[in-house]
């Protein structure tokens, strides 16, 4: 499954983007412990995979969650995607 | 003398029951309550049949507008709590529903529940709900396998919609055909925010433009924001529209127009999809469990 958490508002498009199906066989999920913001969580999706999910909390405030890895001038690797083996995480910046 | 204030956004509650059916027959009868920020279903199906249904204004409690989304169906059918084999919960109130056996996520009971009312073919479902907007695509069984929420912003909801019933003194169920009663389409308001689309509503009501007018413009801003929403991720046929906005034509039609694909049409309330998917998704719990 392709879950696109977050929103669109007058400030712009601020997306995350994880293929769940990735993370099943993903061994201790190491993007949750690389996010200095705790964004993400394990949780069991609707159909019994144990899966990475943005926190509930979080998803309303993309913006300003992940801002502090998001600096203005340029766009570097992002510690939750470099952490990702499978490449499962995306962002909209 | 107090002037009573009409209540323009106030829509239409709805129940039914499928009379051919006696829920004594059902070998297994399961339950789905969508606890969502403007409306509470329950749903009632007979060995995955859709039977009952009821549709209620959510309250300030989850835990009281399921019970009386409930009652409304146990009341038209004669069931109890008793009588239901399993019960699961979805929206945003789902962790609060004290008779629940399980709390699933909306998203996945929205295309349990389209794939029931628009069939196998169904591939994207555009769930417009009170304040939220989901795009989902489902597989040939129902299974989720992409989605996108916004739940931020009330532009594009119902709740948005309500909002400028009330501006223009228009009962919210009339916008859809009144949107179409203008001339020529005219530019969208503000599709950005629902507090921008409001003053820029009120700005074109001070320039002389009718009621009708300002209706079209905003039923077009709310299509032009959640198209957006819906090419982020694509649009595969068979396109299908739930939620309480799928009943106000005037924008669904000009979401299909700027789709260019026509959504399918079903006989099943729009506002049930969640409900319906939750109810099944117990039925399925239940054949597992009695097989396991």
């Amino acid at each position: 499954m392709i879950a696109h958490y977050g929103y669109k508002d007058a400030q712009g498009e601020f997306y995350i983007t994880i293929d769940t199906g990735k993370c099943v066989d993903c061994e201790g999920k190491p993007c949750i412990k690389a996010c200095p913001g705790s964004v993400f969580i394990e949780e069991e999706d609707p159909y019994g995979d144990e899966v990475v999910a943005v926190d509930d909390l979080k998803r309303k405030k993309i913006m300003y969650e992940c801002a502090p890895c998001k600096p203005t001038r340029d766009r570097p690797p992002l510690p939750c995607v470099v952490a990702c083996p499978h490449g499962a995480l995306s962002h909209s910046w | 003398m107090v002037e009573e204030k009409l209540e323009y956004w106030r829509w239409t509650e709805s129940s039914h029951v499928d009379s051919d059916r006696d829920w004594r027959d059902a070998r297994v009868i399961t339950l789905g309550i969508d606890v969502g920020s403007v409306s509470t279903e329950a749903v009632v199906c007979l060995d995955g049949e859709l039977y009952a249904y009821n549709t209620i204004r959510t309250g300030a409690n989850s835990p009281d507008s399921a019970n009386l989304a409930m009652e409304g169906v146990f009341a038209k059918t004669g069931l109890t709590l008793e009588d239901i084999h399993y019960t699961v919960g979805t929206g945003y109130g789902r962790v609060n529903i004290p008779f629940a056996d399980k709390a699933i996520t909306e998203i996945a009971c929205h295309g349990r529940g389209a794939h029931y009312m628009g069939g196998p073919t169904i591939r994207t479902i555009l769930d417009m709900g009170g304040q939220d907007c989901k795009v989902i695509h489902i597989n040939e069984l129902g299974k989720v396998t992409n989605f996108l929420m916004n739940d931020k912003c009330a532009a594009g909801t119902g709740r948005g919609m309500e909002v400028i019933a009330d501006l223009l003194e228009v009962p919210v169920t009339e916008i859809g055909e009144r949107s179409f009663d203008i001339d020529e389409e005219p530019p969208a308001v503000s599709d950005i925010c629902v507090v921008f689309a409001k003053s820029e509503a009120m700005a074109r009501l001070k320039e002389g433009w009718s009621k009708n007018k300002v209706i079209a413009a905003y039923c077009r801003a709310m299509s032009e924001r959640v198209c957006s929403l819906i090419n982020r991720i694509g649009v595969e046929e068979d396109f299908i529209i739930t939620g309480g906005i799928a009943k106000n034509i005037g924008v669904a039609r000009r979401i299909e127009s700027i789709l260019g694909v026509k959504a399918r049409e079903t006989t099943f309330d729009s506002q049930i999809a969640g409900a319906l998917g939750a109810a099944l998704f117990a039925y399925t719990l239940v054949t597992k469990k009695n097989k396991g």
